[in-house]
């Protein structure tokens, strides 16, 4: 089976400080992946790379057989990747519903014109737009906010928001950026059900930066640790976490 | 020769837009807000020191001094007022739109006490002009003073800032507010004073401009002050060398414009030139480049 | 649902303006309404339709904008230029003025496109000051331009008259500093209603639509629009451009209510004033804009009896208004002791 990610030797600096050297990693279609690794060690920049945020210095990008390495953020979007932030940035002054619709801007379109003068594209292309986001809401159990402005959301639903919107916009490959951060037990819990289910459900792949060890062995299947900007271990879930080296590097010697 | 002579007038209005850019450049810094009523405290000094030599007869310098008393108890009162009420406002077009407010207010408070017509400002420098190469090159008095005075206050306002506590306080403040209030900073204080010291150059700049260019009204400070802040973006703003650069390159530029392209598109030249850097450079001449973090 | 508050708020909108409209023309008729108010009611549709106009940058796609004044004013001079060449040709006076209209709308979006490009690359207050030099340019070269037109064909200098080279039968169009001379006057109160009602058709469709979407999200965050695949340079060129032509909509009907013209009206302040309405109406807030820019245009005539101290008074009001609406503690002081009031007429607002 041909891999869903497929990233070779990637790298960067800044300013002289290799903040991410000779990544490789490989994730097959419909995995659930997880890269972890102490604070500092990378893996957003890693996020970064693979968005565009950042160009790489080095390496090679390669998203279901499509090369997509060095391409604007926007271009990676429309090859199929979706991501979340680890610091939420959600569309605040816009409702919910809106910030979901925002992310089925390229699937569902008509002109600016269209929209001004209320042609019968604009009326079809909204009602479409209005039933695919409220599907998506419904996932997330968001339907009841669906009026309200992002910013006043709890930040629990801020994140299922968060995520709502990166499906919106039909990813092969969706990236989630510590989605547990600030959750309680019982919440981790239920975004672990709610993981696997867009996974089973959506038939996506996901690769996951993650610190709660609980939701990384209870849901990823591989994972790739990262430290000091390089892999330190990669392979089955059980088998990294009892990885020596990788004990080390997060309890310290 | 008359490029030369040119080129010391550049530096000379230049000089000036420097001293109004130092303001403006600190207040930014430290405040980050766009002080719109700058220019107009500049218009303020020119007639207090004015009214100090017209009514009370006082000596120039006296009257220089008095128009730095007052434009600092003016910068001090309008901080207090107008501008600290908003520090915390959820838009920073508020406190933008009130230093409007503010210059209407100054404008025509002026307007009601001197009258709409502009008075001719009598010169406080009272050396002769200098005559360099059998009289070929004539360098005002006010040329000298402007330029020497621009050159000694850079220097004292960096050595402030770089040796006195107050100055390092400054620093801290504009670097980031909430850490230096935990470090026992006194974070109003130090934005008045910040306010205090513009306004005080301000007054100054006043008196050096009415001085070079002797007529007064309620509107002189406008435009002299948005030329200003241009040299301020222009050199980088929040930063004193680049106010100053900027200020006098700023000055040579339109000195030049007005000499030889047309004295009606001087003013656009300026502003093209400040375009094509901020293109090439988007933060100014020795502007910080800021990443956000992802 | 969403869609209906909206719908619903849009309509008080285009009702407020027609209402206000046929109050107006119900004094008019009666004789109630001073002739220096009728002089006043185009220049309010000017206002109006720019602050409106600014509202759509400043608010809706959250860049600062100084330079309004400069696209005014090319719809301006557009227009009015316009009208002084087809004068004989065209007769019919509201077809006349709705071609000019259109045509400096055009050439104002143009503009708008031209700036824009280089412009939207810069952020907050780098992007604020270059419009600003964007504005003051383009008041300064059109005020150094001279058109003429005689049996030849058109003339143009950057000179002065005489550079132009005309034959005697030659008449001077524009004149550098001097400005348009003898525009003739088709704008109305009913022609300004009118196009402000088009204004407002317009923005508050565009903003409620998939294009507004993308503007309002690329607002409120850049970098999260750019990971869902909105092209940022796109949405807000797009935002500018239609801004800007709205902004030559109301020079030309600025114009068309002046017998002479002059680039020296279109500075800074005029600039600064458009933000003062967007800012008092709120920011984003589109039947604010519209309230704000008649009560500030109406307020210093309003205060002509006071004679001299009119703008004393104007600027007092406007510092403390800032204060009353933005400072947090008088925010604070106003959720306290008039809470119920406000709140309702905040919802009301959105």
């Amino acid at each position: 089976m041909a891999a869903m990610l497929e990233v070779k030797n990637l790298g960067i600096s800044f300013g002289g400080l290799r903040a991410v050297n000779n990544f490789d990693i490989k994730i097959e279609k419909g995995q659930l992946y997880g890269l972890i690794g102490p604070n500092g060690a990378g893996k957003t920049t890693v996020f970064n790379l693979l968005t565009g945020v950042y160009r790489p210095d080095t390496g090679s990008v390669v998203l279901d057989g499509t090369n997509i390495t060095g391409k604007k953020t926007i271009e990676i979007n429309k090859a199929g990747i979706a991501r979340t932030f680890q610091n939420i940035r959600l569309f605040g002054q816009l409702s919910v519903l809106d910030n979901v619709k925002a992310g089925l801007h390229n699937h569902h379109s008509y002109s600016a014109l269209a929209g001004i003068f209320r042609l019968p594209s604009y009326r079809r292309v909204e009602r479409e737009m209005d039933e695919r986001a409220m599907e998506l809401l419904h996932v997330f159990e968001l339907d009841e906010d669906v009026n309200t402005l992002a910013s006043n959301l709890p930040y629990g639903k801020q994140r299922k928001l968060e995520i709502a919107r990166a499906l919106a916009t039909d990813p092969k490959l969706l990236l989630l950026d510590e989605p547990a951060a600030g959750m309680n037990p019982n919440e981790t819990q239920a975004l672990m059900d709610m993981i696997r289910f867009v996974r089973d459900h959506f038939d996506m792949t996901i690769l996951l930066i993650e610190h709660d060890m609980r939701l990384v062995s209870g849901i990823c299947e591989e994972l790739s640790v990262l430290n000091f900007g390089e892999i330190l271990a990669q392979g089955k879930t059980a088998d990294v976490l009892n990885n020596p080296q990788v004990i080390t590097a997060y309890l310290g010697e | 020769m008359s490029l030369l002579s040119y080129l010391i007038n550049g530096i000379s209005l230049g000089s000036v837009y420097a001293i109004i850019a130092l303001g403006y450049t600190m207040v930014y810094g430290i405040a980050r807000m766009l002080n719109f009523a700058h220019g107009d405290v500049i218009m303020v000094g020119g007639y207090a020191a004015l009214t100090m030599m017209l009514s009370y007869n006082a000596n120039p310098l006296v009257a220089v001094l008095a128009a730095i008393v007052v434009c600092t108890v003016l910068g001090i009162v309008i901080e207090a007022v107008a501008y600290r009420p908003l520090r915390e406002a959820a838009s920073p077009l508020a406190v933008l739109i009130t230093a409007i407010g503010v210059s209407y207010l100054l404008q025509n408070v002026v307007l009601l006490v001197f009258g709409p017509n502009p008075k001719s400002f009598q010169s406080v420098i009272p050396f002769p002009d200098l005559k360099l190469a059998d009289g070929a090159l004539n360098i005002s008095a006010e040329t000298i003073v402007t330029i020497a005075s621009c050159i000694v206050i850079m220097i004292v306002l960096t050595t402030f800032i770089n040796k006195t506590k107050a100055g390092q306080a400054m620093l801290a403040v504009s670097e980031d507010k909430g850490a230096a209030q935990l470090m026992g900073i006194n974070v109003n204080g130090t934005i008045a004073l910040t306010f205090a010291i513009g306004s005080g150059l301000a007054a100054v700049a006043g008196v050096l401009l009415c001085s070079s260019y002797p007529s007064l009204s309620p509107y002189t400070g406008s435009m002299p002050g948005i030329k200003a802040f241009v040299a301020a973006v222009f050199g980088g703003i929040g930063s004193i060398p680049g106010a100053m650069i900027g200020g006098i390159i700023l000055g040579i530029i339109e000195i030049l414009g007005k000499a030889y392209v047309s004295s009606q598109l001087a003013d656009a030249i300026v502003f093209a030139v400040l375009i094509i850097v901020l293109l090439v450079k988007p933060t100014g001449l020795l502007g910080k480049k800021i990443q956000e973090k992802v | 649902m969403k869609k209906n508050t909206n719908f619903k708020s849009n309509m008080i909108t285009y009702a407020m303006v027609i209402a206000a409209f046929a109050i107006v023309q119900v004094l008019r008729t009666t004789g109630h309404l001073s002739s220096l108010m009728t002089g006043l009611l185009v220049p309010l549709c000017v206002y109006v339709i720019l602050a409106v106009s600014l509202n759509l940058v400043v608010g809706i796609s959250g860049e600062l904008s100084l330079g309004h004044a400069g696209f005014m004013c090319v719809g301006a001079f557009v227009g009015a230029l316009f009208t002084k060449c087809t004068k004989e040709t065209i007769t019919l006076v509201p077809l006349r003025f709705f071609l000019a209209v259109l045509l400096a709308a055009a050439v104002a979006a143009v503009f708008g496109i031209l700036i824009g490009i280089p412009v939207l690359r810069l952020k907050g207050d780098y992007l604020a000051i270059v419009t600003l030099a964007f504005g003051e340019i383009i008041k300064n070269v059109i005020n150094v331009f001279y058109i003429g037109r005689d049996s030849n064909g058109f003339h143009v200098s950057m000179k002065d008259q005489f550079s132009l080279g005309m034959e005697a039968d030659g008449v001077i169009l524009l004149g550098g500093p001097q400005g348009i001379n003898g525009i003739s006057k088709d704008s109305s109160f009913l022609f300004g209603i009118i196009l402000v009602l088009i204004t407002l058709f317009i923005v508050l469709n565009l903003i409620d639509s998939r294009d507004g979407r993308a503007i309002k999200a690329i607002r409120d965050n850049r970098i999260a629009a750019e990971s869902i695949g909105i092209s940022i340079t796109k949405y807000k060129l797009m935002a500018f451009t239609v801004s800007a032509a709205l902004a030559g909509v109301a020079g030309a009907l600025y114009s068309h209510n002046l017998a002479t013209l002059q680039a020296s009206k279109f500075n800074f302040n005029t600039s600064i004033l458009a933000l003062v309405f967007v800012v008092l109406g709120g920011i984003g807030n589109i039947r604010g804009s519209v309230i704000a820019a008649v009560l500030l245009t109406a307020l210093p005539e309003l205060l002509r009896g006071l004679a001299d101290y009119r703008m004393l008074i104007y600027a007092i009001v406007l510092i403390v208004m800032m204060l009353f609406n933005w400072a947090p503690k008088a925010l604070e002081w106003r959720e306290r002791y008039l809470g119920r009031f406000f709140r309702k007429s905040a919802k009301e607002g959105e």
